[in-house]
């Protein structure tokens, strides 16, 4: 194994050619649902890497929003329709954004942490409903989108789509893999561990932050901009309101922190409960979502994630009979 | 003139509505130590209890004075029923848990109450206007303004004082002091913190329940109703300082001042004015105006 293809890196690759080959195969719908998955998946990937430090973000439809409105605005304003051109647009505002904030919100923990990206991502949503030029409550529609000089027309079109978010989505989770395994990336957990220490050993645990969370930010925006080529339209009660980043705070938990494949699986697994109780209990899909969630956290607190290291510690038990039959006379 | 009169009295209004909605929650965060999303479905489900039995009250053709106390008692019945129940049987196996679990958690009851209430009470909002007319109105500078609206400012009033005995006076409120002090030296010395984190989960619950059984006159309740309010009770806290009961009463009085400020002056800027007041006094002051420093651990 290379340094740039270890496990993860494989994994990861291999996650794309699956993607890739299944596309000729799935129905409309669950296309949409994957598509979907890759965009929240992609947010909760960047609530991990703040996780790892110990952080949660409370507001993370903040950066969510930022992306897909930035998408939306240049489609709507300027007429650019070039996805390649638009979600660079969207990664880099939203990742201004956050490299902006993070100045501020790296001298806040805990729940002050939390609070205050959700007063961000509230003023946010303030800001998109109540101006008409940006849509107000109705939002924007989004026209069709090219690739280069590549214009698809029909069932192309969300081929196309599809092809760019799994090859995007490779690469960003690609980067954040090679990221955290970095010296920089190691520091996340020694600042959850102990901060005072981390700084004893001559880091800055603010600067370690702020570079996080302005990749939380990136990737956040991301996720936004491809959320909105798929949904092809934009407004503020499903792009910034405050319950989309409990939702992702949600797949990040369903996932756990043990992996930057977990997020999408995760997410996967959430678009799918979601579609589920929707389509069949369109009453009560958020009594279902909740009860979901509430067995997780009751049942499953690392994440699905732990059922892996489950796994691999049962694998482990079994080539050695004799400890394992040791711990269960214990 | 008249636009001041109008602004102050708005905003004395809008406080004590603001109050009730969140002196509950920071009293539990001050004790446990969470912060419970779910406040606000505890709140809107104190408001349709209420709101539904004052208007069986009605129906049957009872005085319309007996729904005052039909609010009071949807109230209760919430308040004693919810707590207990949420804290014994959710609430308990988290407390050792890292702060995004216990959001998660309590962000889950509130998205179990909010479905909850719509299957009871379906989609329509509720309303009822009696306990809201019945007391008249007077005129002040020449705007007429009703009488409710101040009954429920003595209501936050009586109710903020009670707390605020209860906790400096009582030999309960001394027991719960230790218990934020330290949880562990409480428990050797024989305090029975569960029990008290009960109490105070069911405080909570009952301060939700009759903040949005007093406030429903005024407003028609309707679904989601519980996901506007909460992020707004947690700006208030965050604002006074989290945990404390006098904070939440300043902090209620500045988001509703900013708010009616906002209102009349720069309508464009209402939805955003409360939390842009937030960001500024945690910039200034961290721990909100009336929070205490929490130490860092080495």
């Amino acid at each position: 194994m290379t340094k740039y293809m270890d496990r993860t890196g494989w994994a990861l690759t291999i996650g794309l050619v699956v993607l890739i080959v299944v596309n000729f195969f799935i129905p409309e719908w669950f296309r949409a649902i994957l598509l979907l998955s890759l965009a929240r998946g992609s947010v909760a990937l960047g609530l991990l890497v703040l996780w790892r430090c110990g952080l949660i973000s409370f507001g993370h439809a903040l950066f969510y929003g930022f992306g897909a409105y930035t998408v939306a605005l240049i489609v709507k304003y300027l007429g650019i329709t070039d996805a390649f051109f638009t979600v660079a647009c969207g990664v880099v505002v939203a990742g201004g954004f956050a490299w902006a904030l993070g100045f501020l919100l790296r001298r806040y923990r805990g729940i002050f942490f939390a609070l205050l990206n959700l007063a961000f991502s509230m003023i946010l949503y303030g800001v998109l409903a109540k101006l008409e030029s940006l849509g107000s409550t109705d939002g924007i529609s989004l026209e069709r989108t090219t690739y280069l000089w590549y214009a698809p027309e029909g069932p192309a079109n969300k081929t196309a789509l599809f092809f760019f978010a799994a090859i995007m989505t490779w690469a960003v989770a690609m980067a954040v893999h090679h990221y955290l395994r970095s010296t920089l990336g190691y520091m996340t957990t020694a600042v959850r561990e102990n901060e005072i220490r981390l700084e004893f050993l001559g880091y800055s645990a603010e600067r370690a932050i702020h570079v996080k969370y302005t990749i939380s930010g990136l990737v956040g925006g991301f996720g936004g901009a491809i959320a909105a080529m798929t949904i092809g339209h934009v407004d503020p009660d499903s792009m910034a309101y405050w319950p989309i980043s409990g939702d992702f705070v949600f797949i990040a938990i369903l996932s756990g922190t043990g992996n930057v494949g977990a997020p999408f699986i995760g997410a996967l697994l959430y678009e799918l409960i979601r579609t589920y109780a929707f389509e069949q209990f369109p009453g009560i899909w958020q009594l279902i979502m909740g009860g979901t969630l509430l067995l997780i956290i009751m049942f499953l607190p690392n994440g699905l994630w732990s059922l892996v290291d489950l796994w691999k510690k049962r694998r482990a038990e079994r080539g050695r009979p004799a400890a394992a039959a040791e711990r269960e006379k214990a | 003139m008249n636009l001041l009169t109008i602004i102050f009295f708005d905003a004395i209004n809008y406080a004590a509505t603001l109050f009730l909605l969140s002196v509950g929650l920071t009293v539990v965060f001050g004790v446990m130590r969470i912060l419970n999303v779910s406040h606000g479905g505890i709140y809107a489900l104190g408001a349709y209890m209420g709101t539904w039995l004052a208007l069986w009250v009605l129906e049957v053709d009872l005085p319309p004075v007996l729904t005052y106390l039909m609010l009071l008692l949807g109230a209760l019945i919430v308040g004693f029923l919810l707590g207990p129940i949420i804290e014994r049987l959710l609430l308990r196996r988290i407390y050792g848990s890292d702060m995004h679990i216990q959001l998660l958690l309590t962000f889950s009851i509130l998205l179990i109450l909010d479905d909850g209430m719509k299957l009871i009470w379906g989609m329509e909002p509720l309303f009822i206007s009696e306990p809201y007319s019945m007391l008249g109105r007077f005129k002040v500078g020449g705007i007429i303004y009703p009488w409710y609206d101040f009954v429920l400012v003595g209501v936050a009033v009586v109710f903020g004082a009670a707390l605020v005995w209860m906790v400096r006076a009582t030999r309960f409120g001394k027991l719960v002091i230790a218990v934020i002090a330290d949880r562990e030296v409480s428990q050797a010395i024989g305090i029975n913190v569960n029990l008290i984190f009960t109490v105070a989960f069911t405080v909570g619950a009952l301060a939700a329940a009759l903040g949005g059984a007093f406030v429903a006159p005024k407003i028609a309740v309707v679904p989601q109703f519980a996901l506007e309010v909460v992020v707004l009770a947690f700006a208030v806290i965050a604002i006074g300082g989290m945990g404390s009961i006098e904070g939440a009463a300043i902090g209620a009085i500045v988001v509703s001042f900013a708010r009616a400020l906002a209102i009349h002056l720069a309508p464009e800027v209402e939805l955003m004015a409360v939390y842009l007041i937030m960001i500024l006094v945690l910039v200034v002051r961290p721990q909100g105006l009336f929070g205490e420093v929490e130490l860092r651990r080495i």
